[in-house]
């Protein structure tokens, strides 16, 4: 029995205890999101992709589709709303994307853009963040931190490790590393982790990389993240390379 | 952790870090790595969980160490703010000496008796004033021990000023339990639905319901939670349950274990009520000596046992799924729901989680039937609700009325004159003017997980709204972008509109933000915690558009409050240090 779900209109199938952002993916439909990724588990809190289903709105990456079901993705109010949460994401920490390394990779940068962002609209909160430079060859720098969470699943989940985990609550939340210092250095995370890879922004990063890439070649200047999330090409690449 | 544990759960980590806390006044590096160590948890697991309740520090505390309510009715500023000049001590810091600190935290619970302190987070003073406050830094100053304060400052009593169908008659424990123990469980579950009992902690389920498909979940085991957490500012109701009807509420917890089938029962208790603690073991200790716990309950083939774990200063533990993450050791994150407690709860297991009325209640209705129950009430709402009243009023405390009194009703019998505004339910309930008052206090109209908190005129709505601002934006988890960034800038907005220097723009600002954070939120603390501010510009507009500057729009950038951080380093505050 085929079981399908409407998405702003169009008829989209999908298999038993997938999401409706699964369901979205596999048909290409693109919804916003920053915390989610296909090989992890879903977790819902960026909040991103919030989508109405029979007129309640929901996350979309945690929400089971269910037959029948009408879904509102891509509407003005939605979209407004996802572009005032990007916005947040911004001014609660410190991102200068021209002096980031990240930039042009950039998932939060590359929603930015699709959301039309002109500006962080809100007051900065300049927090006072720590940078881990402490690992030979992975960098933490967590100005740019969207606590999405993805490292400390990926590490958990994937890795096998536990190499990351949040610490704090409200606007003090922040993310720790687990090693007897606090340290990367002292941490089990090695270069070739899903963990040191997954970060959608750039506050984890491999050292010693520096502009291999030219800025105006990289990932988002050739396309929009609306077709590279889709696909999800470096991650695949990465699980293959796990398996 | 196991469900194999000591009946104090001694090892459990919030008890393990309240005791280093207690011990060394702070929660070291060298702390955290041994405590990760000896209860077999990752580092980051124990660290993130010290920096996520209000009560754990990673630097050290005073000696004395002081937590201020900052509640508009259990709370003073004034009194705050003089405590502090005398002991020569900034808040939030510790005095050079370590001789003290003083802190701000949010209510503490004790709004029937005002002005109130938490000391070394375990014992409660309440009803202060000026002439309290001196004795208190003079014995501080002294660095008299705790043992030798006068007793009676750290007695807190009940004022129940008016009983209805659950606390006029006293209880004899163990007879609700008599009268079950030959029924079928399916049988209790049936009278529970049949008294049409809905959950008192604000999410008004249906109790026998929720029973029922706890009961049908499958799984290894059932777990039973009675919540103790009242964290909703003006809401004491649970303190006075458990302080003078700890056994109805036990009694309640066990029909619960045997209705549902658990063998393991759990009371969180806010860490703000440590003081109940030992009388509350003195009192299980007591059922299980008299058969009503343990092992072949009543001589039936029932076995049960409750142990309690105290929380360390987290609103949001409250909220079901957090609190179960709590008591898993956990930061306090609320979990995606579904799947609900009752079919994946506590380890993974269906779990019922209720509030500590509710389980008072539920013991009634086993004594005296549900026809007794639904008799009282409305269609919707049956029997009576307890409620916590504080704020302006001539008698502040607990009063219990059957559901659909008017709101005016209470306002008589509390003495409260020249009312301006009643909260109703807490921050994250409602906000109501003089018309509102005759409606009533009911789930079909207005609803309150207990608090009712009184504004007389004199006071400035404002302020008390950017106060629940305040309340919330501390107590968000941090875990979703609307709530952990929105409330700060809702609180954030209102600071500003308070200070006079908003215009028609912010306003437009604080109802989109409103509307986003109430909307996006993760769980229910962030789908609340625009009401007040929403409510106030709906039914207080004039208190906002006083306030307003005459300008198209005033910059977010304050230059004066900006150099905040300058007079801090400086330990200046005199005029010339300000612009
Ligand atoms: C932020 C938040 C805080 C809460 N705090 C409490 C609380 O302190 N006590 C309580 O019983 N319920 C609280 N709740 C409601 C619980 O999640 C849950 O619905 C309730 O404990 C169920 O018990 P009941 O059905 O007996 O009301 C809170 C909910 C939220 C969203
Ligand atoms: S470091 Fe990157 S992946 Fe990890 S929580 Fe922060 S933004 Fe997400
Ligand atoms: S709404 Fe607030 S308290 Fe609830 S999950 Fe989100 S951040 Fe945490
Ligand atoms: S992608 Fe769904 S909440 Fe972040």
């Amino acid at each position: 029995m085929s079981q399908s779900i409407l998405i702003d209109g169009i008829e989209v199938p999908f298999k038993s205890n997938q999401t409706i952002m699964d369901a979205a993916l596999a048909a290409n439909i693109y919804i916003p999101h920053l915390c989610h990724n296909p090989c992890i588990k879903p977790h819902g809190s960026c909040k991103l992709c919030t989508v109405e289903v029979n007129g309640h709105t929901t996350s979309s990456c945690t929400t089971k589709a269910e037959d029948g079901q009408k879904v509102i993705n891509n509407s003005e109010k939605l979209n407004k709303a996802r572009l005032t949460i990007t916005q947040m994401l911004f001014i609660e920490g410190n991102h200068l994307c021209p002096t980031c390394e990240k930039t042009g990779n950039c998932t939060l940068q590359a929603v930015a853009y699709h959301l039309g962002m002109l500006d962080g609209h809100f007051p900065q909160f300049y927090p006072k963040r720590e940078v881990d430079a402490s690992h030979p060859s992975i960098m933490l720098d967590r100005d740019r931190c969207i606590l999405c969470e993805l490292c400390v699943r990926a590490s958990r989940e994937f890795d096998k490790k536990d190499v990351f985990a949040i610490a704090g609550r409200g606007d003090n939340a922040h993310l720790i590393v687990n090693s007897p210092s606090g340290k990367l250095r002292d941490s089990d995370i090695e270069q070739n982790d899903l963990a040191a890879h997954i970060c959608p922004v750039g506050a984890i990063l491999i050292k010693e990389r520096g502009y291999e890439i030219p800025i105006g070649c990289r990932t988002f200047d050739l396309r929009s993240v609306t077709e590279i999330d889709l696909g999800d090409v470096k991650l695949s690449e990465k699980s293959s390379h796990h398996e | 952790m196991t469900a194999e544990h000591s009946p104090q759960n001694t090892d459990h980590l919030l008890h393990v870090l309240f005791r280093e806390q207690q011990r060394a006044r702070f929660i070291s590096d060298e702390a955290i790595n041994n405590i990760s160590k000896s209860l077999n948890l990752p580092r980051a697991q124990v660290e993130g969980v010290v920096e996520f309740y209000t009560f754990f520090h990673r630097k050290p505390r005073g000696r004395f160490d002081i937590l201020f309510s900052n509640c508009t009715s259990c709370g003073d500023t004034k009194l705050l703010k003089s405590l502090c000049e005398k002991l020569n001590v900034k808040p939030g810091r510790i005095r050079s000496d370590g001789l003290v600190s003083v802190d701000q935290t949010s209510c503490i619970g004790m709004c029937d008796h005002g002005a109130s302190l938490l000391l070394n987070n375990c014992l409660t003073i309440t009803s202060l004033t000026t002439e309290r406050i001196d004795q208190i830094v003079k014995l501080i100053k002294s660095d008299t021990v705790i043992q030798a304060w006068p007793r009676q400052w750290f007695y807190i009593g009940d004022n129940i000023h008016k009983k209805g169908l659950l606390l006029t008659e006293p209880f004899k424990s163990g007879s609700a339990l008599k009268a079950i123990i030959k029924r079928s469980s399916i049988d209790v579950i049936d009278e529970i639905i049949a008294s049409g009992l809905k959950g008192r902690g604000g999410a008004g389920f249906s109790t026998g319901l929720k029973w029922k498909l706890c009961r049908e979940a499958v799984g290894d085991t059932h777990y039973v939670i009675c919540n103790a957490d009242e964290g909703e500012p003006g809401t004491f109701k649970d303190r006075v349950l458990l302080n003078s009807y700890a056994d109805l509420v036990f009694e309640g917890m066990t029909i619960s274990a045997y209705a549902i089938g658990a063998k393991q029962g759990f009371l969180y208790l806010r860490g703000e009520y440590r003081y109940l603690l030992d009388t509350l073991n003195a009192t299980l200790q007591r059922r299980r000596e008299t058969g009503l716990l343990g092992n072949n309950i009543l001589g039936q083939d029932f076995d049960f046992d409750i142990s309690i774990v105290v929380g360390a200063g987290a609103y949001v533990c409250g909220e079901e799924s957090a609190l179960i993450e709590s008591l898993e050791e956990k930061r306090g994150i609320p979990r995606i729901r579904p799947p609900f407690p009752v079919t994946q709860g506590y380890l993974g297991q269906p779990t019922a989680v209720n509030n500590v009325e509710t389980l008072a209640a539920t013991a009634k209705i086993i004594l005296h039937g549900d026809h007794w129950f639904k008799s009282h009430g409305t269609s919707q709402s049956k029997g009576s609700k307890l409620l916590s009243v504080s704020g302006n009023c001539a008698r502040p405390g607990i009063y219990e009325y059957d559901f659909g009194v008017s709101l005016q009703e209470v306002l008589n019998d509390v003495g409260a004159e020249n009312v301006q505004a009643v909260q109703i339910g807490g921050p994250a309930g409602r906000l109501l003017k003089p018309d509102h008052f005759s409606r009533s206090i009911s789930f079909e109209d207005l609803s309150t997980g207990g608090s009712l908190m009184i504004f007389a005129k004199h006071r400035d709505m404002l302020a008390v709204i950017h106060n629940f601002s305040l309340f919330f934006a501390h107590e968000s988890c941090g875990f979703c972008t609307p709530c952990r960034v929105g409330t700060r800038l809702l609180e954030k907005n209102m600071s500003k509109l308070c200070s006079g220097r908003s215009t028609a723009y912010d306003i437009d600002e604080i109802r989109h933000l409103s509307a986003l954070v109430s909307q996006y939120s993760h769980c229910g603390l962030g789908t609340s915690a625009a009401n007040p501010i929403m409510d106030g510009l709906k039914n207080f507009p004039n208190a906002f558009e006083k306030r307003l500057l005459n300008r198209e729009m005033e910059p977010e950038f304050d230059l004066d409050s900006e150099l905040s951080e300058a007079r801090l380093m400086t330990n200046r505050d005199d005029p010339g240090a300000h612009l």
